[in-house]
Formats: C-alpha cells, structure tokens, sequence
C-alpha cells in the first residue's frame, strides 16, 4: 500500500466541512458505527494524483481548542496526541467567508499546534450577495498559510484544494502569535517544568479541565506543577482570546473589505416568520404532519410492494426447489422472511432521514431548537432535545448521539433516558400491522382511523417522554454548570449531494447494523421453531390422525404443523411465559414475538411471520403475513387479535424498552451500565402496567 | 443597576461593557462576546428567552439567565 497523506478536515459548525468531505471523497467513504467505534468518525480516501491518496477525516464542529462537548473532545484529543494514527499530516480548516473573523480564532489555535494547516474560504459564491472582497495574498502572508479559496455548491477550488494537500510539505508551521505572553511569568514556569514538551500543547491541555474536565492527562503528570484555580485559568483564556481577536481584527482589516450596501440577505425576512411568536409553532407543527404524512401515507406504498414481493418469492423458492428439504424450508421460511423484514424499513427511514437532514441542511432545525428551548427547559430537557427526539421518530440510536452537543449534563443525560419512548421506525411495523387489523376502516375530517390511530401512538410516545423527562428533572440531582449557547445559521437551500449521502449512510447503517440481528435471529427462530424435543413432536403427524381421525389434505396437514409448533423447542419457550402474558391479552406465539423483541422490536412481525408459516401451510390467500396472523384464533375459536388484545399490544410495544442496540449506546454515551439498567427494567415495567390495565378495561 | 443584555429591546443595538462574569461559557467570549463589541436582538422567544443576537457578526441564541450576566451601554440611534 502506497502512503496516504492524512488529512483532517476542521472547522466551526456547519462552515461546509461535510461539504468538503463529500467533494473530495464522493462515495469513497465510510462511517465509523455503532457498536464500538466512534460515531463521528467519518473517513474517506480522496486521489491526488497518479499513486498519491489522501486519508481524509470529517471531524465534528469546534469553535475552539477549547472543549465545552464530546464531540469538540474528540477533535482535541487528536490534535493532541502525535500517536494517533489518525494524527494529521496536514489540518484543513473550512471556514465559512462570511465568518471570517471567528473562524479564524480556530485557525490560530491550530497554528499554535504546529501543524501543517491549509486554510480553505468556503462558500465563495455568497461572497458578491455579502459585499464581500478578499485580498488572498496579503492573507496567505500575515497567516503563514496557504489558501483555498472554495465553493462546494458551485463545485469551484477543490482541484487547487487537492495541489495544496498534495504539497504539504511546503506549508509553513510557524504559529501564527506568540500565546505566552497573555501571562509570561506562567508561561515561563510550565517551560521550565516540562522543557520537553510544546509550550502551546502544555497550554491547551491543562487549561482544559476548567470547561470540560474529560482531558486525559495520563502523558503528562501535573502533580508536581503547581497550577492556577480554575477561575485564574478562565481569565487567562479570556485574555488569550481577546488577544487572538485583536490579531485577527488587524488583519482583516488590511485583507479584507466588506460593501455593507451590496449585502442583501433573507435571513431577516424568513426569521420574522420561522421564529415568530404563534407562526413559528404553527409552522412547525405543519413540518411534523408533513413528515408523518410521509411516513405513514407515502411510505406504505413502497413497503406493500417489498412485503407481497418477498411472500411471492419465498413460495416461488419453494416450488421451484421442492426437493431441498430442509434447506428450501430454511430459506424460504427463515432467510428469506428474516430479509424481509428488514428490507421493508427502506422507505420509512429513508424518508425520515431525507426530511431531518433537509431541515439541518437549510438551518431551520436551529431555529426550532430557538423555539423550544423555553418549553423543553419546564421539562428539564433542553432546546436542543428537540434533534434527538425527532430523529429518534427514525432511530433511537442516532437520536442519542445526536444529543451530545447539549452542553448541560443533566439536560442530555435526560435526553438519552427519554429518547427511547420516542416512536421509532423499528416500532412501525409491529404498529402497521397490529393497526391494520384491529383498527376498522373509515374516515374522520378526511383522514383515516387507521392513520389517526398512529399519530396517536407517536403523540403517545412524545408524551410519554417529556412526561418521564419532567419527573426524572425532580429526581435526578447534578451541580454541574449549565448553559447554553446555538449558533443560528443562514438559511440555505439544502445541496442535493448532501442530502443524498445522508439517507444513504444512514439507511445503509441501519439496514447492516440491524439486519445483522434480525436475520440471526430469524435463522435462529426458524431452527427453534423446526424442531423439537420429544416424542410429542416427533410422533405429530400419527398423533394428530390419531385425536382427528375425520381430518384430510390440507386440513390435516395444518392441524400437524400446528401441533408441531406447539411442541417444538419455541413452543415450550411460548407455553413457560404464556400465564404472565395472558392477562394483556397475548397468547403464546406472541409471547415468543416479544421475547424475541427484546433483541430487537422489528423482530416481532419477522418472528410472527417465521412462526405462522411454520404454523400452517401454503395456500393462495393465505400468503402475507397479516392475512395469517387476522386468521389466528385461540384455542376456543375466538380470535387472537381483537381490539382489546390489539390496543394492548401496542401500548406494550410503545413503552418498552426492546432494543440490544440502543441499551449498548447508552452505556457507551453515559459510561456507565446503571443507566441503560434503568431504561431496560423502568421502560419494561411501565410497558407491562399499561398493557394490562388496557387489555382488562376493553375486554 | 447596570444593563445586560437581557434588557435589550428587539432591534436595539449595544455596546458590550463587561463580559467577565464567571458563569459566562468559554464558548460565549470565544464567539466574540468581548468587551467593545456590538450586540444587537433580532428575535426573542416567549417570555423573553432564550434571545437570538447578532454578536460580533455572529448570530446565536443565548438564555436569558446568561444574557443577564453580560453588561452593555445600549447605542442610541
Ligand atoms: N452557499 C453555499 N453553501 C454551502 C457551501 N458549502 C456548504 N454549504 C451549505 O452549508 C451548510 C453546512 O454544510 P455542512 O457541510 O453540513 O457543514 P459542516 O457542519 O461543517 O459539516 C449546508 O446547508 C450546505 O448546503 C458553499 O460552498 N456555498
Ligand atoms: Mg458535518
């Protein structure tokens, strides 16, 4: 392998670094996911020219080396560990040209480091709407640095972007202001006291622990420096920022000019609506219809055509391979089942990816963020919360990484509590399917019972969280710090590309992360279900001729298949539980979907579907999953999915907390295994409660 | 009483006077809320908070009980 020239691509929020990313990597990429590795790890390899590579990482945003989140921790970390192997060859800081000036107190800082650093002005075609000139030259000069002047809308500076990571080794690594003067007498000190190491280094990691406090220090050992107080730190930050401010000011004030009269903007004109006082809620209350109107309304559409299309190939296997035995049956009854229900997610999170990543895009989300602060804060969660719970609606585990730029802790750790109660798309299935048999048909003010049954359950599950959010806001005692502080974006239209990439990562995560587990365990299931200890099951066939000896063809052949499932090994699972689950109405075949569904709640439709083809033989009309399970009646003939058992089932699904997945994120997110203990038990336990109290009210 | 910004009237600009409190976020000074520079409220949400201001050229959101900690001379115009 040829050596590649690792790249870290840095700057403030939502300066285009993604952009970038995307310009120079295209689909060269791939993100680093749950479980193990960290989220925000998103690399890419870009060419350079004949044989040379670059390596390019997209770090998540900081506004300084300074870190107040763990997500600005991460970017630090690197920068200052020279072991990492991500440990950049050359820093490419995006910065945004019509924030020049704070972006480049990041750009300072980094200098500061010593490390190579290209300088990329991104957003080159709003610079004539701005009124804004740059004097390119006389920059690159009094920065030490080179320059690349980009637009990624209009796809312009990035083959001159590539020339300069190409040659970094030109670049220069003077810094470009001497820090140690904010305090000379300290700086002289921590020199004196580890001669060895980077003056500015030193700096950074120690004044750390006064914002942040997660700083490994291990390499260094501060135990015999005497420091300053946090406060005295605090001050000399301040000091160093003011100085950083007063360089940057003098020199943009040479390189660059701003025609105030020529900038034109609509920020001020969309803000007075997005962010009014009644029109903003009214608006965004339509934007949240509006997604849930895709998901429900446009989405079925797709996903009825993937659920008849994979009941028409599992028979078709079936026919077509009659003499594979056990292997036909294998695939057709639990691989190909198993698939899918995964590959019948698509659209649903396709679609809700597609409209969360086009709000962030346009920088709209902020302003909700705006919004809500004040309402979420009764609640004891933050504006900020508001991300994580509507991507939740998606998927639980990237909502509860998106919760890391909430500043407070108590705030986020509430955040990651709750957020599982939010309806997420693994829920849907298990709800489609259970709405569409108990729920009847009709219409109310033009929509469907079947659809207002559903926004019902996910108004549901926003109650449920902000009502636990409220009560664990009383509970939960912390002395941290809290504060809060969002950038507002302009508003932008959304770049296709973006977008694009967006739903495709994170439908592909989402389809490989989970189909794993689904698909383990719809073999597993299928083994479980196929066989049996025993005579019982064994003997099935003679025994059932034997209790029904008026039985023939088709008939008999059900009533044997049956019998087998009854007694195979997941039958005598669903038989040990059925006496706790009885009471909500269950019996015990869906007694095994929601064991089953502690791995994963999209498992239970899978699981059903796996155990009622079992169950039963192959006839025309009997093919897709909810015509089988609407047929399913109890052992006194009544039927097993009723309003009441259905109503009951789906408050159960609400509530509980069946995802391995998310469980394992918590514990990563909050370091500890006490949380994710409490969601599992608490979330389980309410699930049951109102389960029950449902089932006996409607029976 | 010295004014803060929590004072500010929507579309009322600002001298920022003192921003040395302790509970100040880093993050905050680091976005250019330093003394002389201006402030101006472009929106509020109810009840005042949290406050959307442009800082220094930036635009952000702050809470109120922050806001009330940053001292200004408000500029007549
Ligand atoms: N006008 C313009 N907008 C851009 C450009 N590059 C990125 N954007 C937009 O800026 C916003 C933030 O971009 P993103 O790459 O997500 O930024 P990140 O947060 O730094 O990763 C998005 O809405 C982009 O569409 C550009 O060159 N010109
Ligand atoms: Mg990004």
């Amino acid at each position: 392998m040829s050596k590649q020239i690792n790249v870290a691509l840095i700057g403030n929020p939502n300066t285009g670094k993604t952009s970038v990313f995307n310009a120079l990597t295209g689909l060269n990429q791939k993100v680093g996911n749950y479980p193990g590795i960290t989220v925000d790890k998103k690399e890419g390899i870009c060419k350079l020219s004949r044989g040379v590579k670059a390596h390019i990482l997209d770090l998540p945003g900081t506004y300084s080396l300074n870190a107040s989140s763990l997500d600005e921790n991460v970017v630090i970390e690197l920068l200052l560990n020279k072991n990492d192997k991500d440990y950049p060859d050359v820093a490419v800081i995006v910065s945004d040209v019509e924030n020049l000036k704070r972006n480049l107190l990041l750009f300072t800082q980094i200098k500061d480091l010593k490390i190579p650093t290209i300088l990329v002005i991104n957003m080159a075609d709003r610079m004539s709407r701005k009124g804004i000139s740059l004097d390119i030259e006389l920059l690159e000069d009094k920065l030490n640095t080179k320059i690349a002047l980009v637009s990624t809308r209009k796809n312009e500076g990035i083959p001159n972007l590539k020339a300069l990571i190409e040659n970094y080794k030109t670049l220069s690594t003077e810094p470009c202001l001497d820090t140690s003067t904010i305090d000379a007498e300290y700086f002289d000190s921590l020199k004196q006291a580890f001669p060895n190491q980077d003056l500015y280094k030193l700096w950074v990691v120690i004044s750390q622990d006064a914002n942040f406090g997660k700083m490994d220090r291990n390499e260094l050992d501060f135990s015999k420096f005497k420091t300053k107080s946090k406060s005295e730190l605090k001050r000399l930050q301040q000091k160093e920022t003011i100085k950083r401010y007063q360089f940057i000011n003098g020199i943009l004030k040479e390189g660059q000019t701003i025609d105030v009269t020529k900038a034109t903007g609509l920020r001020a004109q969309f803000d007075r609506i997005l962010t009014h006082k009644i029109w903003g809620y009214v608006i965004f209350f339509v934007i949240l219809l509006t997604i849930f109107q895709a998901i429900y309304d446009w989405a079925t559409v797709p996903m009825d055509f993937i659920d008849s299309s994979f009941a028409s190939l599992a028979e078709w296997i079936k026919i077509t391979f009659p003499g594979g035995g056990k292997l036909t049956d294998l695939i057709a009854e639990g691989v190909i089942a198993g698939i899918g229900g995964i590959v019948i997610f698509i659209p649903q999170i396709a679609f809700l990816f597609l409209f969360i990543s086009v709000l962030e895009e346009s920088g709209y989300m902020s302003r909700v963020v705006f919004l809500m602060d004040r309402v979420m804060r009764r609640f004891g969660l933050s504006g900020k919360s508001v991300v994580p719970l509507i991507s939740g609606t998606a998927c639980a585990i990237p909502a509860i990484m998106a919760t890391r730029n909430i500043e407070n802790w108590k705030e986020r750790l509430i955040t990651i509590l709750v957020t599982p109660f939010t309806t997420c798309s693994a829920r849907l299935p298990v709800y489609l399917i259970i709405i569409a048999l108990v729920i009847p048909e009709g219409r109310f003010l033009g929509l469907s019972y079947q659809a207002l049954a559903l926004m019902l359950l996910y108004l549901l599950g926003f109650g449920m969280a902000v009502l636990s959010a409220y009560v664990l806001d009383k509970i939960l005692k912390t002395n941290r710090k809290t504060f809060f502080v969002i950038e507002m974006p302009s508003y932008k239209v959304p770049l296709f590309k973006n977008v694009a990439l967006t739903v495709l990562e994170k439908t592909k995560t989402f389809v490989f992360e989970a189909g794993k587990i689904i698909l383990a365990i719809s073999i597993v299931l299928w083994v479980l279900a196929s066989y049996g200890p025993g005579k019982e099951f064994n003997n099935a066939p003679a025994i059932v001729e034997d209790m029904y000896p008026e039985l023939q063809g088709e008939q008999l052949e059900n009533k044997v298949a049956a019998y087998k499932l009854e007694h195979s090994f997941i039958g005598i699972v669903g038989k040990a539980i059925e006496p706790a689950i009885r009471p909500l109405g269950y019996d015990w075949k869906i007694g095994i979907g929601i064991v089953t569904s502690f791995a994963a709640r999209e498992v239970f439709v899978g699981t059903l579907a796996t155990i009622y083809s079992v169950g039963s033989a192959l006839d025309d009309d009997d093919k897709t999953i909810k015509n089988r399970m609407a047929n399913e009646v109890h052992d006194n003939g009544k039927k097993v999915f009723t309003l009441a058992s259905g109503i009951s089932l789906l408050l159960f699904y609400a509530f509980a907390m069946q995802c391995m997945s998310t469980l394992a994120i918590v514990k990563r997110e909050t370091n500890s295994w006490k949380w994710p203990m409490i969601q599992l038990f608490g979330m389980s336990l309410i699930a049951y409660i109102v389960a029950l109290i449902a089932f006996q009210i409607l029976n | 009483m010295r004014l803060t910004i929590a004072d500010l009237k929507k579309g009322e600009r600002a001298t920022i006077v003192d921003s040395s409190s302790e509970d100040i976020p880093l993050k905050l000074l680091e976005m250019g809320c330093l003394p002389g520079n201006v402030v101006e409220l472009l929106q509020v949400a109810p009840f005042h908070d949290p406050m959307y201001l442009n800082i220094n050229d930036s635009y952000l959101a702050i809470r109120k009980e922050t806001a009330a900690l940053i001292l200004i001379d408000i500029i007549n115009e």
